[in-house]
C-alpha cells in the first residue's frame, strides 16, 4: 500500500466536473449540444485515462468515501437547484435517483447474493399500486405508502423467492421472467386496480404540505417535482449507505460466499437459502419503497409501466455499472435514463439500444463499466500487518 | 477409547454403483489417520458423506458421541467438523480474509443491527478477527499473513492451500478433514505444506486430522495409522509400515503379481 496519503482534492474536483457536465447535459437543448456533450465526456474519459488521471481520481475517492459520497450529494442538490424551474430535468432526475434505488435493490439480490430477478419492474409496479390504493381507499397518510410499499413487495417477493430457491441458474431466470408477465397481466384484469387503464395515484401530503405544488420562497420558485427529488435523494441516500454497510459487513461476506461456490459455503455452515432469502426481500424492500415513490410522481400509473422489457432496463443498469458496484450501477441508471430522453435519434429504439449495449458489455466488458473493487471493510483502512 | 468419529457400517450408492460398502473407520481423538486407495476407491465420498454433502444409504456416522447421519453440511461444521476440499474450492474474487472468514461462520455474528447500524462494535470484531486471521496464517507463512487483504486469485497453488486449510482452521473444530492438500503441487511444496500441518498440530493439541493422500512419503511421515479403501471397501488398517507390507494393499496399487 502506499504510504503517501493521497490527497481529497481529485475525488472533489472530480464531482465538481460531473455536477457542472450534468447542468449542461440536462440543459442543453438541440441534439448538437447533446451529441458535442457526449463527444466532450467520451474525449475526456479517454483522455483521463491515458494521462493516468482517472486513476489519480479513483484512489482520491477511495481514500476519501465519507467525503466524495457528500460530495455527490451536494453534487445533485447543485444541479437540481440550477435547474430548479425545468420541469422535465427535474423529472428525469427524479426518475433517475429512484431507478438508482431499485437498481442497487437488484445489486443486493444479484450482484451480491447471485440470485437473478427478471421482474425488477414489477416489485416497482407493487410499490406504485400500493401507492395508488393507499391514497385512492385508505385514509392512511400518504407518506406512509413508501415503506407499505417496500413491505408489500418483500412479501410478495418471498413468495416468489420459494420456486426461486428450489431451481438453479436459467430456470430461476425463468421463474422470474414468468412471474413479472403474470403481474402485469394481473393487473390488466383486476378492476379493482383500474384494469389496462390504470389508476391515479395522488399525491403525498407531507404535514399539511402537498408535494405537487411549487415551492416559492419570494419571487424564487421551483418546479413542482422538486420535493419528490428532495425525497427520492433522501431515499437514495439511505438505500446507498444500508447497502454499502451490508457489503462491508459479514452479512456481506456471506452473500459473496453463497454466490461463488455453494457447496463450499454449506460445508462452513452458511445456510444457502437463508442468505438468498434475505436479500431476495432486502432488495424488493427498497425496490418496492422506490416504486411507491415513482407512483406519486408520475400520479397515474397503468399496467403498460411494468412491462418486461422495463425489468430488462434494471438488470441492463446492473451489468452495465458493474455487477455488484453500488457506484456503478447509481452511475449507470444516470446514464440509462436520462441518455434517451436527451438523445431523440435513439428514444424510439432505446430498448434494441439497450440490449446491443449490455452483449457489447459482456462480450468485452463482463465486469462492467466499472468493475466491483475488493471487499475493504473499513474506508481507507489498511490494517497492520505482523 | 471411545473415538471422536466413528463410522460404522457405512453404506453409499449412486445406481447401482456401490461407492462405499459397510466402512467401518473409527478416529480416536488427538489422532492423524491416513486415508488411503487407488483411485475411485471412495476416499472424497467417505468425507462428503461424513459432511453430509451426499446421504448415506445406510450406516452410521458419530461424532463425539452424537450421531450425525444424516445431518446437514451446516450443522455438521457446528458440530466441529471442518474440511478442505480436493480441487480448491475458494472464492478467488474475494480476500484471502474474506475467505478465511467464511470459515468462521458460527462464531461472527449475523445480526442485522450489528452489522448494519452498530458500526464500531462491527469495527471492533473486524480487527480483533484480522489479528487472528493474521496470527493462524503466520503460522504458516509469515510473508502470507501480510497478504490477507489481496485477492485470493493472485496465490499461487501452495498458499492457496494454506488458506484453504486455515479456512477450516480459524474456528478451532475438533476435527479436520484434509482431502488430498498436496494435489497439484511439486514434492518440495508438499514437503512444506506437510511441516505446517505438524507444527499447527503442535500448537492446537487434540486437534484430529484425516487426511487423503497419494503421495506416500507423506502418509509415511505425519500420520500414526491409515485406512486403506479399494472399490468402496475398507482392504487394511494399521501403521503404515504393516499396511504397505500387506498384499491385498499392494494388489490394489500395483494389480495382481
Amino acid at each position: 500500500m502506499a504510504a503517501r496519503p493521497t490527497s481529497p482534492l481529485p475525488a472533489i474536483a472530480g464531482v465538481a466536473l460531473a455536477t457542472l457536465y450534468a447542468i449542461a447535459f440536462l440543459a442543453a437543448e438541440s441534439q448538437l449540444e447533446v451529441g458535442g456533450l457526449l463527444a466532450l465526456a467520451a474525449a475526456a474519459v479517454t483522455l483521463g485515462g491515458r494521462v493516468g488521471l482517472t486513476d489519480r481520481v479513483r484512489d482520491s475517492i477511495a481514500a476519501h468515501q465519507p467525503t466524495f459520497d457528500g460530495m455527490a450529494v451536494l453534487g445533485v442538490l447543485a444541479t437540481a437547484l440550477v435547474l430548479h424551474q425545468q420541469h422535465f430535468a427535474i423529472l428525469m432526475m427524479t426518475t433517475a435517483l429512484l431507478l438508482m434505488v431499485a437498481a442497487l435493490g437488484l445489486t443486493v439480490q444479484f450482484g451480491f447474493a447471485g440470485v437473478v430477478n427478471f421482474a425488477g419492474a414489477a416489485f416497482l409496479g407493487i410499490g406504485c399500486y400500493t401507492a395508488a390504493v393507499i391514497t385512492h381507499y385508505t385514509p392512511l397518510p400518504s407518506i406512509l405508502t413508501l415503506p407499505i410499499g417496500g413491505l408489500a413487495a418483500a412479501l410478495v417477493g418471498s413468495i416468489l423467492i420459494l420456486p426461486v430457491l428450489r431451481t438453479r441458474g436459467h430456470y430461476a431466470a425463468l421463474v422470474t421472467i414468468a412471474f413479472g408477465i403474470l403481474f402485469k397481466t394481473f393487473l390488466e384484469v383486476n378492476d379493482t386496480l383500474g384494469g389496462p387503464q390504470g389508476m391515479q395515484v395522488r399525491p403525498i401530503v407531507l404535514l399539511g404540505w402537498n408535494f405537487n405544488s411549487p415551492i416559492r420562497l419570494g419571487s424564487f420558485t421551483v418546479s413542482f417535482y422538486f420535493s419528490y427529488l428532495l425525497l427520492a435523494l433522501a431515499l437514495l441516500v439511505v438505500c446507498f449507505a444500508l447497502v454499502r454497510r451490508l457489503e462491508r459487513s459479514w452479512i456481506g461476506l456471506s452473500l459473496d460466499a453463497v454466490r461463488l461456490d455453494e457447496v463450499a459455503s454449506a460445508c462452513f455452515g452458511l445456510d444457502i437459502a437463508r442468505w438468498k432469502v434475505l436479500a431476495f426481500t432486502f432488495g424488493n424492500f427498497f425496490a418496492g419503497c422506490a416504486g411507491a415513490l415513482y407512483g406519486h410522481v408520475l400520479g397515474f400509473i397503468a399496467p403498460n409501466n411494468f412491462t418486461f422489457a422495463d425489468s430488462l432496463v434494471l438488470v441492463s443498469i446492473v451489468l452495465l455499472g458493474g455487477i455488484g458496484n453500488a457506484w456503478g450501477v447509481t452511475v449507470a441508471a444516470a446514464f440509462v435514463v436520462i441518455l434517451p430522453e436527451k438523445l431523440q435519434l435513439i428514444q424510439e429504439y432505446r430498448f434494441a439500444l439497450y440490449a446491443v449495449l449490455v452483449i457489447l458489455i459482456l462480450l468485452f466488458r463482463p465486469a462492467g463499466l466499472l468493475p466491483r473493487p475488493l471487499r475493504t471493510y473499513l474506508p481507507g483502512w489498511t490494517p497492520k500487518s505482523p | 477409547m471411545s473415538a471422536l468419529l466413528a463410522c460404522t457400517g457405512l453404506t453409499c450408492r449412486f445406481g447401482g454403483l456401490v461407492a462405499l460398502d459397510r466402512i467401518d473407520v473409527a478416529v480416536g481423538e488427538g489422532e492423524i489417520v491416513g486415508l488411503i486407495g487407488p483411485n475411485g476407491s471412495g476416499k472424497t465420498t467417505l468425507f462428503n458423506v461424513i459432511t453430509g454433502i451426499y446421504r448415506a444409504d445406510d450406516g452410521t456416522v458419530t461424532f463425539a458421541a452424537a450421531d450425525i447421519t444424516g445431518a446437514r453440511p451446516q450443522d455438521v461444521y457446528r458440530a466441529g467438523v471442518a474440511r478442505t476440499f480436493q480441487r480448491s474450492r475458494m472464492c478467488l474474487p474475494l480476500t484471502v480474509f474474506d475467505n478465511i472468514m467464511v470459515g468462521d461462520h458460527k462464531r461472527l455474528d449475523h445480526g442485522l443491527v450489528f452489522n448494519l447500524l452498530r458500526r464500531s462494535a462491527f469495527t471492533a470484531e473486524l480487527r480483533r478477527k484480522w489479528d487472528e486471521a493474521a496470527e493462524l496464517v503466520a503460522v504458516f507463512s509469515r510473508p502470507l499473513a501480510g497478504r490477507l487483504g489481496e485477492p485470493a486469485a493472485r496465490l499461487a497453488m501452495i498458499d492457496r492451500r494454506r488458506v484453504e486449510i486455515c479456512r477450516a482452521l480459524i474456528s478451532r473444530p475438533r476435527l479436520l478433514l484434509l482431502d488430498e492438500p498436496s494435489a497439484g503441487m511439486t514434492h518440495e511444496e508438499t514437503r512444506e505444506l506437510m511441516d505446517d500441518i505438524l507444527i499447527v498440530r503442535d500448537r492446537m493439541p487434540g486437534l484430529t486430522i484425516v487426511i487423503i493422500e497419494h503421495e506416500m512419503g507423506v502418509i509415511e511421515r505425519i500420520t500414526s495409522r491409515c485406512v486403506v479403501l479399494n472399490y468402496g471397501r475398507k482392504i487394511c488398517e494399521g501403521a503404515f509400515a504393516e499396511v504397505a507390507r500387506d498384499p491385498q494393499v499392494q494388489e490394489a496399487y500395483l494389480g495382481a503379481a
